[in-house]
């Protein structure tokens, strides 16, 4: 599904990710770890394509397709994802109201989806406010695991979910993404597939993923089983990971 | 359908979508009563709600002599030129309503001012909801598509009793050769409400008026929604004041400016009288095209415990909320139409549906003009 090669980004003038690799195929989900500051997030938003984050070299591939030099929407529009950690607040644009215009007039019973995801995310009170206006932690991620449900790509990126969660949300964000990528199929059916940056790896309760990678200082110091590289980096930090170098 | 009816259908298409546009509906669907002038012409006026009156301003003073008490109180005869100008009229045109004590319209009652021949259009219009009544009125006012040139003048006074409500819709939708000069004030009494909103997303060539309520009895509540674009060559002074003369009144001043390239001034002022009063200014602006937006908050506060408070931004539509929209499947174009239809939406408590429904519409109407 996704091939990233010799990814170079750079943001206001410095480059931030030098050479990134990476490959995930249809079904699977990987996961992101690393240091504060190391990239993680910067290579989501270059994934994504957003304008303040400059690819100067390398290309990334959708389908086989270069997707390097396509606008924000209309990687969205080929299936590309991603919940925020950070979203902007928008002043008098309902929740409601953006579910309405990003599900569009494809679907005849609309409303019934809308209105059956907001529920299952408890943010049916939320619809008529602005979008992410006062929003708790926890409503700020239920709000935009709620905007993927309604857009429904094929590629998620989520930047932290489990961030400023307490428990009972943790458990219902948790299920929610296992569903978003059809982890209730088997691996050869699912269309779906992610990528989650994680420090606490919380989320592993939830889903089965099926790699680990690290990245520090922009590049990747290894890849291999999350839990293990969980375990590894909660017990001996990340210095570890530049002591060990697992690279494929 | 009556003749005079007949007339507003008469018009040509495009001056009937106009019409339309400015929230008048010909045929008085979800309408309580109208009143149509056009030029220095009454061509319709009719009320279908028991215990409100529809009058032309002449017709009120012959059947109700007391009217003539209201004439000239809230709004002073000298305040300036376009008062004296009215003031000096023999025969002056304008509509009167009156809301009986305890009476209640579902739907707002529509006022039509249209400029259509006259070089100006002249108007005394006066509102008087008496003890607890209840009274929507939507008033659209508009000129003809091929009128090149042309003024507007017009005196509003408005007398709100105790415990009662009025709103007050009001919708322009002038052209860009027209200038218009409403002077309007409103006297509010104990626990009266008053709701005013301004839309005006039309070209104009100049537009300055800045309405004033007096909040005289205690508990009495104005809040003034103004909803403006300022199209290149526009040029709009655009005010609201509300003075707190007793204990518990309260206001609220809202306006949401967009400027494609005109001008827009918005001033807002309140005065704190009386201990116990609070209000609110809020001015926020979005530039979308080289043009200019001036905000002037005024307060003053006179005595203890009176809390008076002003905000006010212009900027332009953040980078990142244009791109957070897109990274859901939107185009540019349509991730910024959706935030600056956010931006204008503002709700109004208390407000009938069917008033804003028009003001959503003329929202839409801007919306499609790609502002």
């Amino acid at each position: 599904m996704l091939q990233v090669q010799d990814l170079h980004v750079e943001v206001g003038g410095k480059e931030i990710l030098h050479g990134v690799n990476l490959t995930i195929n249809s079904g699977e989900t990987h996961v992101l770890m690393g240091p504060n500051g190391s990239g993680k997030s910067t290579f989501l938003m270059a994934l994504m394509g957003f304008e303040m984050y400059r690819i100067t070299r390398g290309r990334i591939l959708f389908f086989g397709n270069d997707v390097t030099s396509l606008s924000v929407n209309e990687r969205a529009s080929m299936g590309f994802g991603l919940m925020f950690q950070r979203p902007p607040t928008i002043a008098g644009l309902k929740l409601g109201k953006l579910l309405e215009v990003i599900q569009g007039d494809t679907k005849t019973n609309s409303q019934d989806i809308i209105t059956s995801a907001s529920k299952s995310m408890n943010m049916e009170d939320f619809l008529n406010r602005d979008i992410n206006h006062g929003f708790s932690g926890g409503e700020i991620k239920r709000s935009e695991i709620l905007q993927m449900i309604i857009q429904d790509p094929l590629f998620i990126m989520l930047d932290e979910p489990e961030s400023g969660v307490d428990l009972e949300n943790i458990h219902l964000m948790g299920i929610s993404i296992a569903q978003i990528l059809e982890k209730q199929k088997p691996i050869v059916n699912r269309k779906k597939s992610g990528l989650i940056i994680t420090h606490t790896g919380y989320i592993l309760d939830y889903l089965d993923v099926d790699k680990g990678h690290v990245l520090i200082d922009g590049e990747f110091k290894c890849h291999g089983n999350p839990r293990e590289i969980l375990k590894l980096v909660k017990k001996r930090g990340y210095n570890e990971c530049l002591r060990c170098k697992k690279i494929e | 359908m009556s003749d005079s009816i007949q007339q507003m259908n008469d018009l040509n298409e495009e001056d009937r979508k106009r019409l339309e546009l400015a929230g008048l509906e010909p045929d008085m669907k979800n309408r309580s009563g109208s009143f149509f002038q056009k030029d220095q012409e009454i061509c319709q006026i009719a009320s279908d709600c028991q215990g409100i009156e529809v009058l032309g301003f002449a017709d009120a003073l012959s059947r109700y002599p007391w009217v003539s008490d209201y004439i000239w109180r809230a709004v002073a005869k000298d305040k300036d030129k376009y008062t004296r100008y009215i003031a000096k009229q023999n025969d002056p045109k304008g509509f009167v309503i009156i809301a009986r004590k305890g009476s209640r319209t579902i739907y707002p009652i529509q006022a039509c001012l249209f400029l259509s021949d006259s070089p100006v259009q002249h108007v005394h219009n006066i509102i008087i909801a008496e003890e607890g009544a209840e009274l929507h009125v939507i008033s659209g006012c508009t000129s003809a598509s091929a009128k090149k040139s042309g003024s507007h003048i017009g005196v509003t006074e408005i007398y709100i009793g105790k415990k009662a409500r009025v709103t007050s819709t009001m919708i322009h939708n002038w052209g860009e050769n027209i200038s218009v000069f409403p002077r309007s004030a409103t006297i509010i009494e104990e626990e009266g409400i008053f709701l005013s909103n301004y839309v005006c997303m039309q070209p104009v060539r100049m537009i300055q008026m800045s309405p004033i309520a007096h909040l005289n009895g205690k508990g009495a509540v104005a809040r003034f929604s103004s909803i403006v674009v300022g199209t290149e060559k526009s040029m709009m002074d655009l005010g609201s004041v509300a003075v707190l003369n007793a204990p518990g009144a309260s206001a609220e001043l809202l306006t949401r400016a967009i400027t494609t390239g005109g001008t827009i001034i918005s001033r807002g002022r309140v005065d704190g009288r009386v201990t116990g009063t609070k209000a609110h200014i809020e001015c926020k602006g979005l530039i979308l095209r080289d043009g200019i937006i001036h905000a002037i908050p005024e307060i003053r506060g006179e005595v203890v415990d009176t809390e008076l408070s002003h905000e006010a931004a212009v900027g332009k539509i953040a980078k990142e909320e244009i791109e957070y929209l897109m990274a859901r499947g939107l185009s540019e174009e349509t991730a910024t139409a959706t935030i600056i239809r956010g931006f204008l939406d503002v709700k109004v408590d208390g407000l009938p549906q069917a008033l804003q429904q028009q003001i959503d519409a003329a929202i839409d109407a801007a919306e499609k003009s790609g502002f």
